[in-house]
Parts: C-alpha cells; structure tokens; sequence
C-alpha cells in the first residue's frame, strides 16, 4: 500500500487541507479501479466503508492477491475540511464539491479540488463513489448507474458483478451533469455509484454488504483474487434485478400530513394492496391516511423522518 | 387580489402556501407580467422590491393597463427560517424546475409554480446575491437566442446586462423552464442576502415601470435612466483569492476601475503580514465586491467588467 496526497490547500485559520489516497498494486501499472468516499461533511459511513475497504484491500495486497500489472486507488474523504466541522457542504461558501466536476484548477475552491480529484481519477477503467441520498431514510443497497450512451449501456452489464439486490439506472437531469460520477462517464471511465443504508452514521451491517459488493466487483473485473492467503470472507452474492428509476412505485401521502407510522420493513417482501403505514394526527393521534402499495414487490426505501408533509414519498416498491 | 398559487400541509397543523398577489389593471385584456422572487431564504432583496412594486401599483390602478401577478415568497419555509434552501429538504428550489405535479413536495411546489407563471407576457425572476459578494443590480441571460430578453433587460435600469453561454446545471432553474416553455423570462441579481437596500430596489421597481410601459402594460410616469452596458461574458473579469486570509477590499463598490489598481488585500491575521494582493488587470466597473472578508484560495473577491477598447 502506498499512500499519497492528491492535493493540498491552504485554510484560513486552520490546518492545510491534505486529500489522501490509498493505492494498491503495481505503481505504473493498469489504472484499474478507483473508489471515492465522501465528498460531502456528512458522509460518514461512505467514508467508514472506503476506510474498511482500505485495510482490507491492504490484507489482499500482503497475500500477493491483487492481480498483476492492475492497480486499485481508494481516496476515503475528498472533504476533511467539512468533515471535521461535521457540515456538508464547503466551509468556505457552501458549495457542494458534487456540483463542481469536472472542476478548475484555476477556479473557485470546490472547483480546485474537483480538477484535483478527476485529474486522478479519470486515468481509472471503472470508478465507484459511495453516495448519500438527500432524504431522511433507509433504503436497500444498490448501485445506481447514470444513463450517459454507450459507457452507461457497458456499465449495466457489469452492475451485476457487485451482486447487490438491485441496480438502478437513472436519466441525468440537468443537474446531475456536474457530479463526478457524470463527468467520470464523459472521460470513458466506467461509474457506479453505490448507496449504502446510512450516511451520517456508521451502519455496520450494509457497510459490509457494500465492501463486499467492491470486493466481488473487483474480483469479477480480475482486479483481485480473493482465497489466496488471505481469509477474506465474503457475504452471499444476491441476484441482481435491473431496475429503471421509472419502475420504482412510489406511494406517497395524498391528502395530509403528521406522524408517519411505518407498518413494513426496508427489504420486505409485499403484496399488491397490502398496508404499509398510516399517517396520524399529531393532535390526537387519529388517523388520517392509510398507506397502501399498489403493486406487489418489496420496500426498497422508507422514509426514517417520523413526521411527513402532504406530497411526500414515504416509501418506494421495487416491483 | 391575493391567490395560493400552492398549498401542502404540514405535520403540525399549518400548511405550506405559496401565494401571489394578482393586480388588475383598467384594461384587464392587457398583458400579463409576473415577477417573482424569495426562491432562496437568506436572499431577501426582492421582498422590497415585490412591497414597494405593489404599492405603486396600487397607487394608480388606471394606469395599468394588464395584469401584474407577484410572488414575494417561492420558498416561505426558508424565508422565516433563513434557510437558503427549502428546510428539511436540502435542496435547492431553484434547481428543480420543472418540477412534477406527482412529485415530492418540493417537486410539486416547482411544478404548481411553473404551471401558474407559464403563458405571461414576462416574467422576472429576482436574486439576491449570497453572503459572500455583493452585486450591483444586473440582468442575466442564459438562453441560447437572448434577443428579445436583451430588449426587455434594456428597460430595467439595471448597470449590466450579463448573456452568459447556457450551462447544463442551468437548465433546472425556473427562468430557463419558462423560457423553454415560450414565457419570456429575466433573471436579475443584485444586493447582498439578507441586507435590504432600499435605494437600488426603487431604481429596479422604476426599471420594472418602465419593463410595463415597453410590453403596453403601463401608461403612468416613467423615468428614462441611460441604457445598460450588454456583455457577452468575454469583458467580465473574475478574480479570485490565491491565498488564505482575511481579504480587505481597497477600491469601491460600483466604482470604475484603473489598471492595476487594487481592489483589496489578503492579510495574514496571526503573523500580521498582507498574503496577496487582488488588482484589476484592465480599466471597468467594478460590479461585484467580496463583503465576507475570510477567504480560500480559489474564493470569488470581485468581478470587473471591462471598458470597451
């Protein structure tokens, strides 16, 4: 394992801003895969899960299971600043670095660390980012590929190889074309990005089900061997269900607002007009909507926030 | 006459509203003009403008000669909580447009929104700057045939008539999802979040006066101010901070500019020496100026637009 400092800028009033990176196999080899943890302050478990990934990765490596001529790259927090003050965004002007790619070494500072992080990580054949979800709650592990033409179609035929529940494929809004995970497609490099349950907690059980999913992909793709010397144990791979984010059957509050009481599980398995929930009155508890599925299939997300408005999605079905 | 324009309950007995103020004039077959504000809680300009724009109206209704419909308050939330986005959901509404009437709330909202504005004469959209630079009032364009936006930017009294090259992460704003949909549509930025300057936002309201008078909206007193400069974005010089530090500006807010001068310093607090000096490499107006003196490198100290060689 090597380690290294993929950029460095100076802060107002405290220490300099130091981006680390873990890098595994042969130095001048096959850039094979990168792995990029939180870009935001809250991202705790997605830099836990790169962090467990390094020292596991460290393991493989002493074992001689990384395979020849590859190289793998984890950079487990591009945003120390902000996570050391435990706010999301820039300290500086509250940008998100996730909307500065593919940055400018010369421009604003979210910009600077943008260019410093793709001009790395664009060099890699297949790039992962854990990825936090912008609403309170708990949803299944999965990968989710951005449509982006012919790289996103070749993706989704690897998506597969992390063995996770589901894959997901997205249509870009207008948006989404300043994350790394678009920019990353528009330099050839193959993305996922994979969500784990939490984001500013450290959920131990998915973040293994995520590191195993890295671990799986990268054996798949012949990056590592696993076996070899090393004691590596691995969950059991799942089937993976392709899914667009059109199919996903949302079941939302229609007509009020108060306390949202789940009746269901992320992960269970429901039946076509089976109650998932209600919503109660936060006056005298009595109920004021029943939240019912409309298809048959499995919670896939659950709102964890206990109070709801009206027009929000409180859970999604995979069908 | 006040109308919600959208409504969406809230867990503790109140209900979310969004609401417009819908002011008829003598010849209500005339145009219809919205001007929009309060998409971001700490950005507060505009609700001076949307207040002393009703009361002008109101003060001669036979004057004008549409419909002016004003929403002071896209965002309430984040209006009362000085939120810059909506509260809870960590999201920028001015970048979920067009929204989807099947959407989450806030999707929803942008789409209700859309949907009430679309098919005006006119639209404006007003911006506060952040907390960080102040702007002096200007029109921005980010639309790819920006002719007919110019003729109306013109009327404004705006300094500056910004057309900028149409970015993808733009096409979520609501003036691009009106001017896709055919609702001519201007953003204008100007201020400094939360702070209220009332003096800039009485020369925007006579720029609007005089917007109405140009779309046969308005047949009251105008006052003729001289026509703003029109930049392409190739004479506005940005210039940023290379040093950390606490930046002290050196040159005014909406002056001109010589070459060289220098706009401000970039002090070392604890060792008590200057960093970095920021100076302009061209003669101009000095538009924007960094008003939050603790800065990154990378950080936006001011921009110049160029004189005219």
């Amino acid at each position: 394992m090597r380690r290294g400092i993929i950029y460095q800028m100076n802060i107002p009033h405290r220490e300099s801003l130091s981006i680390r990176g873990f890098e595994f196999g042969c130095e001048g080899g096959e850039h094979s895969c990168a792995i990029i943890g939180s870009l935001r302050g809250n991202e705790v478990q997605q830099a836990f899960v790169c962090a467990t990934l390094v020292s596991l990765l460290e393991r493989v490596e002493r074992s001689g299971g990384i395979v020849d001529n590859k190289s793998i790259l984890v950079v487990p927090c591009a945003n120390p600043l902000s996570m050391n003050v435990r706010e999301r965004f820039w300290p500086g002007d509250r940008a998100d670095i996730n909307r500065s790619f593919p940055g400018d070494e010369h421009g604003r500072s979210t910009e600077r660390i943008a260019a410093a992080l793709m001009r790395v990580a664009r060099l890699f054949t297949y790039g992962i980012q854990l990825c936090s979800f912008n609403q309170p709650g708990d949803f299944l592990p999965h990968v989710r590929i951005t449509r982006h033409g012919h790289i996103s179609d070749e993706s989704l035929g690897y998506a597969e190889e992390f063995a996770l529940p589901y894959a997901v494929c997205r249509e870009p809004t207008p948006f989404d074309t300043t994350t790394l995970n678009y920019v990353w497609q528009q330099c050839g490099t193959h993305a996922f990005s994979l969500y784990s349950r939490a984001t500013d907690r450290i959920d131990t059980g998915s973040a293994k089900v995520v590191s195993d999913a890295v671990l799986r992909f990268l054996v798949a793709r012949g990056v590592i061997r696993l076996g070899d010397g090393n004691d590596i144990g691995i969950g059991e791979a799942e089937r993976t269900r392709l899914l667009c984010e059109a199919d996903l059957v949302d079941v939302r509050t229609r007509r009020s607002a108060g306390f949202f009481v789940p009746a269901v599980g992320v992960g269970d398995r429901v039946r076509r007009g089976q109650r998932l929930g209600a919503v109660l009155s936060t006056g005298d508890a009595r109920l004021l909507e029943t939240l019912t599925t409309p298809d048959a299939g499995r919670v896939f997300f659950m709102r964890t926030d206990p109070l709801i408005q009206q027009h929000m999605v409180a859970l999604r079905i995979a069908p | 006459m006040i109308q919600t324009v959208f409504s969406a309950a809230l867990p503790m007995g109140e209900s979310l509203v969004v609401s417009k103020n819908r002011i008829v004039g003598a010849r209500k077959a005339g145009p219809r003009i919205a001007v929009v504000t309060g998409m971001h809680g700490d950005a507060l300009a505009g609700q001076f403008v949307t207040f002393e724009l009703a009361r002008r109206l109101r003060e001669r209704p036979g004057d004008l000669l549409g419909v002016v419909d004003i929403y002071p308050a896209l965002n309430p939330l984040g209006l009362s909580s000085r939120e810059h986005g909506v509260p809870q959901f960590d999201i920028d509404l001015d970048r979920t447009f067009p929204g989807n009437a099947d959407g989450n709330l806030t999707e929803a909202l942008a789409a209700a929104v859309l949907d009430d504005i679309c098919g005006a004469s006119a639209c404006l959209v007003i911006h506060s700057s952040d907390a960080f630079v102040q702007e002096l009032t200007q029109a921005r364009i980010d639309e790819a045939d920006p002719k007919v936006l110019v003729g109306i930017a013109s009327q404004l009294n705006v300094r500056l008539v910004w057309v900028r090259e149409p970015s993808a992460p733009l096409g979520s704003t609501l003036a691009h999802a009106l001017n896709e949909r055919g609702t001519p549509t201007l953003e204008i930025k100007m201020g400094s979040d939360v702070r209220v300057a009332e003096n800039e936002a009485s020369w925007l309201v006579e720029g609007i006066l005089r917007m109405l008078e140009h779309l046969r909206a308005w047949s009251g007193p105008t006052i003729l101010l001289p026509q703003p400069r029109v930049s392409d974005g190739s004479d506005v010089i940005t210039l940023l901070s290379e040093e950390p530090g606490l930046f002290l500006p050196r040159a005014e807010h909406g002056s001109e500019v010589r070459p060289g001068q220098s706009i401000g310093i970039v002090v070392d607090a604890l060792e008590g020496t200057v960093r970095h000096e920021v100076r302009s490499p061209c003669a101009g107006l000095l538009f924007a100026l960094r008003t939050y003196p603790v800065v990154y490198p990378g950080s936006l100290v001011a921009r110049v637009l160029e004189v005219p060689r």
